[in-house]
């Protein structure tokens, strides 16, 4: 009796003090984020989105700079999958979340991730389906200063891996039918801003797009929501 | 720059702006596909002059730098009053997806910083920033720059060589992507204050059609440029 109260009193404690290191406080370097992408396209569905929360030093991809085969693979393809395994052999990042699906127009998704740092940041890709290689993404984004509760709004762009030539041929476009990744890089190979589509409709002989394929910027809307750590 | 120098002068005479030298590292990026930069004008100044405004008239400096790529004037303009400038930093043209980095002092006083360059093949178009507040703290700050188009030439799309002020058609185009024979597109802008480039159209006739240039390579979305400065 007198033994079993004494490991009780120890599991309290023990469980007080676990309470503590897991307890919810805006400098905890442990942290959760809800990240939410929203597809502001008419139609251009989003491949399964790829986020990566990481410390600073961590480059998923740059604008002015050449794709990873990661990236090269999800934004001619949209397989998030070799993107996500070069950012967990990166000793600087701290997690990895892939979405489940397609984001239509108009629909969206929610990813979470959560790990120790102190300085999170946040990178995000998901293909354009109806693109030769064009990704919305964010690069590195500065998501420290979110207090418990806090949300930040933030707006993606198009960009255009420079891996793949924008034939827009059915082809070569996975949301027609076309092929995804291939390792021919027939394009700048510079990470730019996506140029658009110009479609059939605009005298494009050999594309597969019409006007309902053509975007402009932002591409997404990202909801970055920091959450009271889960008990475990 | 827009407004008479002199009364510039007095109201600077009459700022108490605390702002000391900066001792700056900038970097620019053109985020384009097919676009290049003309040698950029890069300057810091103080917060009452303007390289040029949205929704204003372009001045005649601004105009030889949107039409032809010639920033002399426009670089002359500033230095009068009091601007700390940075001519060229590319030694040339900024190709797509190409950055140049380059340290600026400014002057007590000059705590504001803009940017033009003109985009080639375009007839009148040119990316901007207008008096962005220069950080008072150390550290690194990223801008996204738009592409705006001075109002004072009409968008023929056409390549005739024409680079003078007041001269019809584009200069050249560095890419080699531009045909010939194009009827041309628009004989006059109907908003001839500096606004938002409406993108060049293009088509894919590379002897014919109402443009001389390439739909697929010369078209863009926002933002062109990636403007990144570190106050050290």
């Amino acid at each position: 009796m007198k033994r079993s109260i004494k490991i009780g009193a120890i599991a309290a404690t023990l469980g007080a003090a676990l309470l503590l290191q897991g307890c919810n406080n805006d400098n905890n370097p442990n942290r959760s984020f809800n990240i939410e992408v929203v597809n502001l396209s008419n139609h251009q569905p989003f491949a399964p989105v790829a986020a990566v929360l990481h410390k600073p030093g961590y480059d998923g991809f740059s604008l002015g700079t050449m794709a990873s085969e990661g990236l090269e693979i999800l934004a001619e393809g949209g397989d998030p999958s070799a993107f996500i395994s070069e950012a967990e052999s990166d000793n600087k990042v701290v997690n990895t979340s892939s979405g489940t699906g397609i984001i239509a127009p108009g629909g969206s998704e929610t990813l979470k991730v959560q790990g120790i740092t102190p300085k999170p940041r946040l990178t995000l890709a998901s293909m354009l389906v109806n693109t030769n290689d064009g990704f919305v993404g964010l690069d590195e984004v500065d998501i420290s200063g979110l207090d418990i509760g806090d949300s930040m709004v933030l707006h993606a762009k198009v960009h255009d891996a420079g891996t793949e030539a924008n034939s827009e041929a059915a082809a070569d476009v996975p949301g027609q039918g076309g092929e995804g990744f291939n390792t021919t890089r027939d394009d700048s190979d510079v990470i730019t801003i996506h140029s658009g589509v110009v479609t059939q409709d605009d005298g494009l002989t050999g594309s597969a797009l019409d006007a309902s394929h053509r975007f402009d910027n932002p591409g997404a809307r990202i909801v970055i929501t920091r959450m009271q750590l889960e008990n475990k | 720059m827009k407004k008479p120098i002199a009364a510039l002068v007095a109201i600077t005479a009459l700022s108490t702006n605390p702002a000391v030298a900066q001792d700056l590292s900038i970097k620019v990026t053109n985020l384009t596909n097919g676009i290049y930069f003309t040698p950029l004008l890069v300057a810091a100044h103080d917060d009452s002059n303007h390289m040029f405004m949205e929704g204003s008239a372009a001045s005649a400096s601004l105009q030889a730098m949107a039409e032809g790529g010639d920033i002399s004037s426009l670089s002359t303009d500033i230095q009068s009053v009091g601007g700390n400038v940075m001519e060229n930093p590319a030694g040339g043209l900024l190709a797509p997806g190409a950055y140049t980095e380059f340290d600026l002092m400014s002057d007590s006083g000059n705590t504001h910083l803009s940017l033009s360059a003109m985009l080639l093949p375009t007839n009148d178009g040119f990316v901007g920033a207008d008096s962005i507040m220069i950080p008072d703290s150390k550290g690194t700050y990223t801008y996204y720059l738009k592409a705006y188009d001075a109002g004072t030439e009409a968008n023929d799309e056409l390549i005739t060589g024409g680079g003078a002020p007041g001269a019809a058609g584009i200069p050249a185009d560095p890419g080699g992507s531009a045909g010939t024979g194009g009827t041309g597109v628009a004989t006059a802008d109907n908003n001839s204050m500096i606004h938002i480039h409406r993108g060049n159209l293009g088509d894919t006739d590379a002897t014919g059609g109402t443009s001389d240039l390439n739909s697929t390579v010369h078209r863009w979305l926002n933002p062109v440029a990636e403007l990144v400065i570190t106050v050290k």
